[in-house]
């Protein structure tokens, strides 16, 4: 190897990022607290448990769930959701023969307002590179077994439009509160890469 | 540009590795880098298309690292900051070096307003489309046969190669939207249509088992018409 490699790691990111934080800072473009809040805020406040509670509503609300089909900002806004990466919206229904799942395979596109922030696996090699050619491929390394009479949809977004799934309610389910079915929907149904199953006695009386 | 970046259907990368437990930010410069650059963009300094472009600038090596060898994502947020802060004059190579501000001050013609900490909950909850108020000629309407341009410039684009030269068909006209390709190089915004453009996995991969598609956003200037005939 060349002598004269330098290792674009040095210096380490920890010093990186201080050095530019503090001259951004005295430069009057940056305020370190607004750092603060923004980290709490993708920590503690915006996270998957808007898109669950957004599903739930659909699943039980009809007329919600066609103004969330049709245009999902203005719908989530009725719920007080939505915002940063989420301004322009669409939510994709699963339905018996059509599944549905989200990539950037170019960058890390991700419907912040509804999901938080990616997990690392969405972002990363493995998963932006084979989730167009290969979905049902993928979509078995997460347990998710499809027909070969399911069409595939795979959404990949290029540009500033966000894409969040859809998931099919579970047979087992009826009668249950938004909260209770809010509860049983995953990060990776929205995304969909996973399925929702109702849990073992699903159907029970709630306890 | 043909980077690193562009990896739709490329093979050899492993099993996707899932880490139920992880944390969002698993070393505290993670958050720093994300935060700051999100407080850069809200200031004005830059846009989202400059932001993604500086991820497609960064050095070859350390890019696949933050995809594939277990270095951090943010990796990409940081070095995409540096690279634009200095394109822009904005924050110099020797000022980073040195740690401490040059002579100089923010370049004549910016108009940067600073997010402080108490008007992040209202830019975070923003709504409002990135869609342009104004008009532009739409080429193509929905259900046009339609081939996406066999481009390779060598600049930021938003069309992946996967889908260079392929046929489909137009889903769902977005409306006008600023261009990344312009934008990304300051050239301004070329507004023009986004379409939302639908092609038959057996279009782009061949024998894909299954019936499938791939549904992907594009401008009118990835696109021609087709005169592939329907099948």
């Amino acid at each position: 190897m060349s002598g004269d490699f330098k290792d674009p790691r040095e210096p380490g990111p920890a010093l990186r990022v201080k050095a530019l934080e503090e001259l951004l800072s005295a430069k009057g473009i940056i305020d370190p607290a607004a750092l603060d809040v923004l980290v709490d805020t993708y920590e503690t406040k915006v996270g998957p448990h808007i898109g669950a509670r957004v599903t739930a509503r659909a699943w039980v609300d009809r007329d919600f769930r066609q103004r969330l089909l049709e245009d999902g900002a203005q719908a989530i806004g009725e719920m007080g959701f939505g915002g940063m990466q989420g301004e322009d919206l669409m939510f994709l229904p699963n339905e018996p023969g059509v599944h549905n799942m989200i990539v950037c395979t170019l960058c890390s596109c991700y419907p912040w307002a509804v999901l938080g922030l990616p997990p690392t696996w969405y972002k990363s090699a493995p998963y932006r590179s084979r989730a167009v050619s290969d979905p049902r491929g993928v979509l078995r390394e997460f347990g998710v077994d499809l027909g070969n009479d399911v069409e595939v949809r795979v959404w990949d977004s290029t540009a500033e439009l966000r894409y969040v799934v859809l998931p099919e309610r579970p047979a087992g389910t009826e009668g249950w509160s938004q909260d209770r079915l809010a509860a049983i929907v995953t990060r990776d149904a929205l995304i969909g890469t996973g399925l929702i199953r109702a849990p073992d006695g699903a159907g029970a009386p709630a306890p | 540009m043909n980077g690193l970046h562009d990896i739709g259907g490329m093979h050899g990368f492993g099993p996707i590795l899932r880490d139920e437990h992880e944390a969002l930010f698993p070393e505290h410069w993670e958050c720093r880098a994300f935060a700051l650059l999100i407080a850069v963009i809200a200031s004005g300094a830059l846009s989202m298309d400059e932001a993604r472009d500086g991820v497609e600038r960064m050095d070859p090596l350390l890019y696949l690292r933050t995809i594939h060898a277990g270095e951090s994502y943010y990796w990409r947020w940081l070095c995409a900051t540096e690279i634009l802060l200095e394109r822009k004059g904005i924050v110099t190579a020797a000022e980073r070096h040195n740690s401490r501000p040059g002579a100089g001050n923010v370049p004549a013609g910016l108009a940067l307003s600073c997010l402080k900490a108490e008007d992040v909950p209202e830019r975070v909850a923003r709504r409002g489309s990135a869609r342009l108020g104004m008009g532009a000629p739409a080429q193509f309407s929905v259900g046009d046969r339609v081939q996406a341009r066999n481009l390779h410039p060598e600049g930021h684009t938003r069309l992946p190669r996967y889908v260079r030269g392929r046929t489909g068909r137009i889903e769902r006209d977005h409306g006008v939207f600023s261009f990344p390709d312009t934008s990304a190089a300051g050239l301004g915004p070329k507004p023009q249509h986004l379409y939302l453009v639908r092609f038959e996995a057996a279009e782009l991969w061949g024998g894909e088992p299954g019936p499938g598609a791939v549904l992907v956003d594009l401008w009118d200037d990835y696109l021609e018409p087709s005169d592939e005939r329907d099948t």
